[in-house]
């Protein structure tokens, strides 16, 4: 068990050190999440409800949670390293954890400088907002790793993860606007802890049958 | 022995069980539609276009179970290794996407009659097709753009089992969005039905499964001779 | 022939269609597999001194 931790902590510890030193992803994420927001702007005609721009900001952080997914095995496939990834002498699901993690980091991240930006140009948030966004970024990450696992298999890996992906991030859109704007945002809170936990396990399990050649 | 080109691509069920099932679909459809025609009562409300019902609710049910069998499958392909199970998870999941299909369209012919739109939100179980139409859309993506061999048999089967867990989440999420961001207005869910409709009902429905088991078995007869003959090739190349 | 009446036909009619259009391209994969089946006996029968 300590092993296992110990894995997971390094393969986390290693994703996050090579963001600080090349600052490949996040600071595109950071960007696209602010341009994104100001073409949301143009793109709402003045006297768009407040529920329309929640429903936009839901976009754009799963088409930038999306942007980072698409880096997720770009390190390794870049350096060659993803065999001796997979060959190191440990649990599969290890690797799917520190990734995740890893890219849960991510996100917060992201977001850290979305919901501001958010705030600042459209209207104040919720502390349920931010709680579904928390949760969103487990679930997206959980999925993200494993499929960009599956879709680093194809010859056209860029184009089908988005294709993968967005169909199974409909609930976590559901889930995450409902909470936003909901008179009672628990039940939707809720499905996305349960979403979140299904997901996460399911991917866990069956993230060593994708990164094996 | 065990490398021979039939026990690699699997032997189906013995001939004789192909024509029970064809025999079944024709029997079960025919006589179901005919008692949901001439024999069950119209309904009050809804009128002659109810009728509908008989043949839309059983083509979504057995969606559901074609994903459901190739889930199945896919489970069976990760578990024991054997290769058939590739071709047996990937033909039931192409059955449940032309299923899929026709729910959409006889679907939205229903909602033309009932609300006078081809398309309606508000209509939970349509909605639930399009996802999941969406999805398994995006299984076929992933099964063409990745070269053959047991990685892509591998990336298929996960990507189907996470199809067959999407199937009650979403279930979930459409129905808490009807609550808040959807309305639901409009739902074909009436009162208890009469037991007529119920007994012509389940005829239709075990017919439509015999009609997919039917399809399912011919198509993936022809996956097998394909992939034999291509091995056939191979070998005398 | 009401609204309601033409409406439920057509979807009748879809069910009708699909199945008539997937077996028209089962009967298509069948006249290539027996080309192919045909191809193959030839080269074995070549490959093997007939």
């Amino acid at each position: 068990m300590n092993a296992y931790a110990g894995d997971v902590a390094a393969l986390a510890r290693k994703d996050l050190l090579l963001e600080v030193r090349s600052r490949d992803t996040l600071p595109a994420m950071l960007l696209f999440v602010v341009s994104a927001l100001t073409i949301f702007h143009f793109a709402l005609p003045s006297g768009s409800s407040e529920r329309a721009e929640t429903g936009l900001l839901w976009i754009a952080i799963v088409f930038t949670a999306l942007l980072g997914l698409t880096r997720a095995f770009a390190a390794e496939r870049e350096g060659g390293v993803l065999d001796g990834l997979v060959l190191a002498p440990c649990d599969r699901s290890a690797i799917w954890l520190g990734k995740t993690i890893g890219l849960t980091v991510f996100l917060v991240l992201a977001e850290l400088v979305a919901l501001p930006a958010f705030a600042l140009f459209f209207h104040p948030l919720s502390w349920d907002l931010v709680a579904a966004v928390a949760l969103a970024d487990i679930g997206i990450a959980s999925i993200g790793t494993l499929l960009a696992a599956i879709a680093a298999a194809s010859r056209a890996r860029e184009l089908l993860l988005p294709l993968l992906f967005l169909p199974l991030a409909i609930p976590v859109v559901i889930g995450g606007v409902g909470a936003s704007i909901a008179s009672d945002p628990g039940s939707f809170l809720g499905f996305l802890i349960l979403y979140d936990g299904v997901f996460a396990i399911l991917s866990w399990a069956s993230f060593e049958y994708v990164i094996t050649e | 022995m065990s490398t021979s080109l039939l026990s690699r691509h699997g032997r189906g069920p013995s001939v004789r069980f192909g024509p029970l099932f064809a025999a079944a679909a024709l029997a079960l459809l025919v006589g179901g539609f005919a008692l949901a025609f001439y024999w069950a009562p119209e309904d009050a409300d809804q009128g002659f276009s109810q009728k509908i019902f008989y043949l839309h609710v059983p083509i979504a049910l057995t969606a559901y179970a074609c994903f459901g069998w190739g889930a199945w499958k896919a489970l069976r392909l990760l578990w024991t290794g054997e290769r058939r199970y590739d071709l047996e998870s990937y033909t039931a999941i192409h059955m449940g996407l032309i299923f899929g299909l026709l729910t959409l369209v006889t679907g939205s012919i229903w909602a033309k009659i009932s609300w006078g739109q081809w398309w309606t939100w508000g209509e939970r179980q349509l909605v639930l097709f399009l996802i999941l139409f969406l999805f398994y859309s995006s299984y076929f993506m992933l099964r063409y753009s990745t070269d053959p061999g047991p990685r892509r048999e591998r990336n298929s089967a996960v990507y189907a089992l996470f199809g067959v867990v999407l199937i009650p989440v979403s279930f979930l999420a459409v129905r808490i969005a009807g609550t808040i961001l959807h309305p639901t207005i409009f739902t074909h869910e009436g009162a208890d039905l009469p037991w007529q409709m119920l007994v012509a009902f389940l005829v239709c429905l075990a017919g439509m499964l015999s009609l997919a088991a039917t399809l399912y078995r011919v198509e993936l007869t022809g996956k097998r001779i394909d992939a034999s003959l291509r091995e056939l090739r191979e070998l005398l190349a | 022939m009401s609204t309601a009446e033409k409406y439920v036909t057509g979807a009748y009619l879809v069910l009708l269609g699909s199945i008539l259009v997937y077996v028209l391209i089962i009967a298509l994969k069948v006249g290539r597999l027996e080309e192919e089946l045909a191809d193959v006996t030839r080269a074995a029968r070549e490959k093997l001194g007939g």
